[in-house]
């Protein structure tokens, strides 16, 4: 009976993520309006769409790099932009980043990079930190480039240091943006199995910003569509649901890789 | 047989080391298994005490059972390496004072070579923007200029005119004992225009605008932009290089010729207001102790630590390495390296005039 009213473990099982009338905006500069999804825990989340569409922004505000113009985020039902700056520190820590370049700190090595966030934010001591770093390097082979700078790092080397590094705080929402731009088809695909095995093994939550079908089509298992004209969601779902029952040309076009223009079927052609 | 229970955060900083003596009483060939009934909440912590365990075992002989663990530690278990990777070999610089004596030789004579060749193709793309067939794009110098010349011109002032004001107040003091007030016309005038107007501009220079070529030259260094001019055929002297220095080298002698202005108003205000002279008997003092040839030979100074600062600052920041930490160093090293230079060049410049008797 005293318990009525607080929202205890029931809330667990909800959605770990939900959007609800998000509308982003620089200055007058609409980005994306009204968009509502929910992210449901333990799944992999696709934020779709074509370039410039605004689906970087959207994970922005998601991690907390920008404010909202309206709309809230909950994270595990609570408004994370609502929150003072320290209760959003607090939310953030249950977080892991992986940037699109990958923004490794470039005057650390890889281990100091996946270090520094266990070295700053917890009170571990330098032998524990140094174990879970193998670890964590581990997990995402790189264990022998433990001691190599960034800058000596190839491109695929560079996300999956990141990948490590935002695994530090044993996260349980993981973001990434563009996990495969920018690596070839053999890597891309290795670090999708990764991906994979993070997801299954730690049972953490990734919501995934992504323009690479075959990687959409491989891991996702739910997303929305954001469409660049009309500034909004134009479809929900996993990658290969849309592709194959959206009726929308826009998402067909995308998920069948073909030109908008082509896609109405003028010359009767099957698509 | 090991129980696992409870929860396996790896931030709670619980997570127990594999016991050294953890196998010691299994026999070889035998095989480790895991009960996890009541294996709570765990994470990389957990991951990271069965990878201790597992190496354990290799080392022990004992086989260790994946097959009794959850499915998802033995899937994270998958993805890790069987062996640590060996740390790495501590390099140990052996002690040859000879190597290293050579080697920190030749490292500055190659500097000083490059510095040469960098200064003598900007001075060879001053002369050729002389006669109007520079590679430069006006655009670049013009934006330059502006950013060392009137943008600096606050600085410079209120540099000069404390300097000048300083000058003053200590000639005051020391002149008024032997009743030669006047004569601080004559020191606050010779010493702005033949040493401090032009020095300290370009201290000011160096630390304001020598700095900040180092720095977006190393920044671009670091964005792979100086690699694409390559690529493309812009010759990284022409982009770069020349539009900086020349900018410095036109707008420093006039940056000398303000600051000898506003440095003897300083020395003025100052004089007026603490001595017994006029305002026109300190003016023709002035007039009478600082001969013209003093402003060429303060002008003529003024050119030569542009070319100093500009070349040196491009230099730095072309040699630079890739990293935020290397843009630092380089900025940092471009303000030292300005000021000691223009310290030293201003010695040997006294030394000139002395021989010369200007």
């Amino acid at each position: 009976m005293a318990a009525a009213g607080i929202a205890a473990p029931g809330t667990a099982a909800g959605p770990l993520l939900s959007v609800r009338g998000l509308t982003l905006a620089f200055g007058p500069k609409v980005i994306q309006r009204d968009l509502s999804f929910d992210v449901r825990r333990g799944s992999i989340f696709a934020v779709m769409g074509g370039s410039g569409c605004g689906k970087s922004t959207v994970l922005r505000s998601m991690v907390g790099l920008l404010r909202p113009g309206a709309g809230s985020i909950l994270v595990d039902g609570e408004d994370y932009w609502a929150g003072s700056a320290a209760r959003r520190a607090g939310m953030g820590r249950r977080f892991g980043v992986l940037f699109q370049g990958a923004a490794l700190w470039s005057a650390l090595t890889v281990g100091g990079n996946v270090a520094l966030p266990m070295q700053m934010l917890t009170g571990l001591d330098p032998a524990a930190i140094l174990r879970f770093v193998r670890v964590k390097l581990g997990l995402v082979d790189m264990a022998d480039a433990i001691d190599q700078l960034p800058s000596a790092l190839s491109g695929g080397m560079r996300k999956r240091a990141g990948l490590a590094r935002a695994l530090a705080l044993d996260p349980d929402i993981l973001f990434l943006d563009e996990p495969s731009a920018g690596l070839d088809p053999i890597t891309s695909s290795r670090l999708d199995d990764l991906i994979l095995n993070l997801r299954d093994g730690l049972g953490v939550t990734i919501v995934m910003v992504s323009h690479e079908l075959p990687s959409l089509f491989a891991i996702a298992d739910d997303g929305v569509f954001l469409d660049a004209g009309t500034k909004t969601a134009i479809a929900h779902g996993a990658p290969s649901a849309l592709c194959d029952a959206c009726p929308d040309p826009q998402v067909q076009a995308f998920m069948r890789r073909k030109r908008p223009e082509t896609v109405p079927d003028a010359q009767g052609r099957p698509s | 047989m090991a129980t696992l229970g409870g929860d396996w955060a790896a931030l709670s900083g619980r997570i127990p080391a594999f016991p050294p003596d953890g196998l010691a009483g299994v026999a070889r060939g035998q095989a480790l298994t895991f009960d996890t009934a009541r294996l709570g909440h765990w994470d990389t912590g957990l991951v990271a005490f069965l990878w201790d365990a597992e190496r354990a075992a290799a080392a022990a002989g004992v086989v260790m059972d994946r097959g009794t663990l959850p499915d998802s530690a033995r899937k994270l278990l998958g993805l890790l390496p069987g062996k640590l990777a060996p740390p790495a070999a501590a390099c140990h610089r052996a002690f040859r004072p000879l190597d290293h004596v050579g080697g920190w030789v030749i490292g500055k004579l190659s500097g000083l070579g490059a510095l040469t060749a960098m200064m003598a193709t900007a001075l060879r793309g001053g002369v050729l923007a002389l006669v109007g067939r520079a590679g430069m794009r006006g655009v670049d110098l013009l934006a330059n200029l502006r950013d060392a010349g009137p943008a600096s011109l606050a600085i410079v002032g209120v540099v000069n005119v404390l300097i000048g004001a300083i000058l003053a107040f200590v000639g005051a003091v020391q002149l008024r004992k032997f009743a030669a007030d006047t004569y601080v016309a004559n020191l606050v005038g010779l010493a702005v225009v033949r040493e401090m107007a032009a020095v300290m501009t370009a201290i000011v220079m160096a630390g304001r605008t020598g700095g900040a070529y180092a720095a977006r030259i190393a920044t671009m260094q670091g964005n792979e932009e100086i690699d694409a001019l390559q690529v493309v055929g812009i010759p990284v002297s022409d982009y770069v290089v020349l539009p900086a220095t020349l900018a410095l080298v036109v707008t420093m002698p006039f940056l000398y010729l303000y600051g000898c202005l506003v440095g003897m108003a300083g020395g003025f205000a100052v004089s007026i207001a603490m001595l017994d002279v006029t305002a026109a008997g300190y003016v023709h003092q002035t007039l009478d102790a600082v001969p013209f040839s003093q402003f060429v030979f303060g002008f003529l100074k003024s050119i030569a630590f542009a070319v100093l600062i500009g070349v040196t600052s491009c230099r730095i920041g072309l040699q630079a390495g890739r990293s935020a930490a290397d843009v630092g160093t380089a900025a940092t090293q471009a303000v030292v390296v300005g000021i000691v230079g223009v310290i030293a060049l201003d010695a040997v410049f006294a030394i000139i005039a002395n021989v010369a008797g200007v």
